[in-house]
């Protein structure tokens, strides 16, 4: 009889943390394995865009800390040639296989409202493997959730060491034009 | 005891959690990290410098190739080094899917209308499966339309062979090419009509964009006899890449651009300088209209 009641408030309890570290998992954490990362390295003469839909993101709403991670070869190129060119020539996909975010959100929404908010995060913003200290302005829409997270930022090819020769044919833009769409859900480990 | 067992368990989850939320990254990597990692770019081209290489064109991608093989160096100074002399052969190469692509192609030389497949087999891969090598398969006919009195058959040779290749690391790839080649008539009257023979090829990259390459063919047969009058084929060459071309510029005994020719009706030898200079120039279309079309955009 002792035992018995013995393991039923030791179950209790068990029952109790294990509630309570689902929540906080769920209520606190947010991802994404499908985010769309697009960029456009175009010319008037040289259409150069190229999508990566395996983009992945992760937010911890109790501490706003945001990263971000992506492989550089799932990039597809309407032209596989440029895309084969990208991965050796330009990134280097296999010395430097991911470009990555993370940092904080700089100013916090209510995670619990729905609503749409003009956001910003500072942190560390690594491709090419050369690491810079940036601010990324982005929108953040809150609905039903789920957390949307866009932005619409620039790269300079010199800030990260990505080297153009000088004889190509296809010449391409010194500054990319870079833009994301993640749409984030509870995470659980 | 099980109920403390599974305290410790539940201990190890909630700090694996905290472990999580510390670093985000570390968090995001170990998620991807399951995933069998194709090698890309073995060679630059379809083409090692003769012979095919283990790669193929992509889906919905044509490549339109133009090849010129000049005269012999040792021709001398009236011949400009061999420059007065061409021979090209012409050809589009399409990718049905990303493994499997065929080609068509004429050649001055004989006059040769040539048709091919490749077949990727095997794609090395690291990471989640373990793959060493690639295995591509390729297979061609041809048809030397030069001599019209022949009955059509004769006109006929097939070739076929398995390319199997290795990238060792970002700038070396080597690849070995067994060959069976079928000639329905020989050139030369008392030539077998099968030869076998055994690529070895390679590329070395001397920067991001230029790379050198070298081939040669050993076919199983004597050399130079009144009955074959050839050589093996060996090249050497330069890949120079430049956005959507490849320029391929190299130094071969072979005049012919097809298997049939350079590895089996190779006149020249290295060794007497029956050197010909000759290069290939392709230019990529792509036509995947899917791919073009612009992701919608919140």
């Amino acid at each position: 009889m002792k035992t018995y009641f013995f393991r039923m408030v030791l179950a209790t309890l068990l029952g109790i943390t294990l509630h309570s570290v689902q929540v906080s998992a769920q209520g606190g954490m947010f991802a994404a394995t499908a985010g769309n990362t697009r960029f456009s390295a175009s010319t008037p003469l040289e259409n150069i865009e190229a999508e990566n839909k395996k983009s992945q993101a992760i937010l911890n709403t109790t501490n706003n800390e945001i990263a971000i991670r992506m492989n550089m070869r799932d990039f597809v190129f309407p032209n596989k040639l440029m895309q084969e060119h990208f991965n050796e020539n330009y990134i280097e996909s296999v010395k430097y296989p991911t470009a990555t975010f993370s940092g904080k959100v700089d100013k916090a929404p209510d995670y619990t409202k729905d609503g749409q908010y003009d956001l910003s995060a500072t942190g560390k913003f690594t491709v090419h493997g050369v690491t810079k200290e940036r601010t990324i302005n982005g929108k953040m829409k809150i609905e039903g959730g789920k957390i949307t997270i866009t932005s619409d930022f620039e790269v300079a090819l010199v800030d990260h060491k990505i080297e153009v020769p000088s004889v190509v044919f296809v010449k391409i833009a010194q500054v990319i034009g870079v833009k994301s769409n993640y749409v984030l859900t509870p995470y659980k480990k | 005891m099980k109920i403390l067992r599974l305290v410790m368990m539940l201990i190890c989850s909630t700090s694996s959690i905290l472990y999580a939320q510390d670093d985000l990254l570390g968090e995001l990597s170990k998620q991807d990290s399951a995933q069998a990692i194709p090698v890309t770019a073995t060679f630059k081209s379809t083409r090692v410098v003769n012979g095919q290489s283990v790669e193929t064109m992509k889906k919905k991608h044509l490549d339109f190739r133009i090849s010129h093989r000049f005269g012999r160096l040792n021709s001398g100074a009236y011949q400009f080094f061999g420059l007065d002399q061409a021979t090209m052969r012409m050809g589009f190469e399409y990718g049905l899917t990303d493994d499997l692509m065929i080609g068509v192609g004429r050649s001055t030389s004989q006059k040769v209308y040539d048709f091919f497949g490749k077949y990727k087999l095997l794609k090395q891969s690291s990471g989640a499966r373990n793959i060493p090598v690639s295995v591509t398969l390729f297979g061609g006919t041809g048809i030397a339309t030069l001599n019209k009195e022949l009955e059509f058959q004769d006109k006929l040779y097939y070739t076929a062979q398995v390319l199997i290749a290795r990238k060792f690391g970002e700038r070396l790839s080597l690849q070995l090419s067994p060959t069976f080649l079928h000639r329905n008539r020989p050139e030369v009257t008392g030539d077998e009509k099968v030869l076998l023979a055994v690529g070895i090829g390679g590329r070395f990259k001397l920067s991001k964009r230029v790379s050198l390459n070298g081939e040669y063919f050993y076919t199983a047969r004597e050399k130079n006899t009144v009955n074959a009058p050839y050589y093996d084929s060996m090249s050497f060459g330069v890949d120079i890449e430049t956005g959507g071309h490849v320029f391929q510029l190299h130094f071969t005994n072979s005049l012919g651009m097809i298997e049939k020719q350079f590895i089996g009706e190779t006149a020249g030898t290295w060794g007497k300088g029956d050197i010909h200079y000759g290069f290939n120039i392709s230019r990529t279309f792509s036509f995947d209209k899917k791919n073009k079309k612009k992701p919608t955009h919140e």
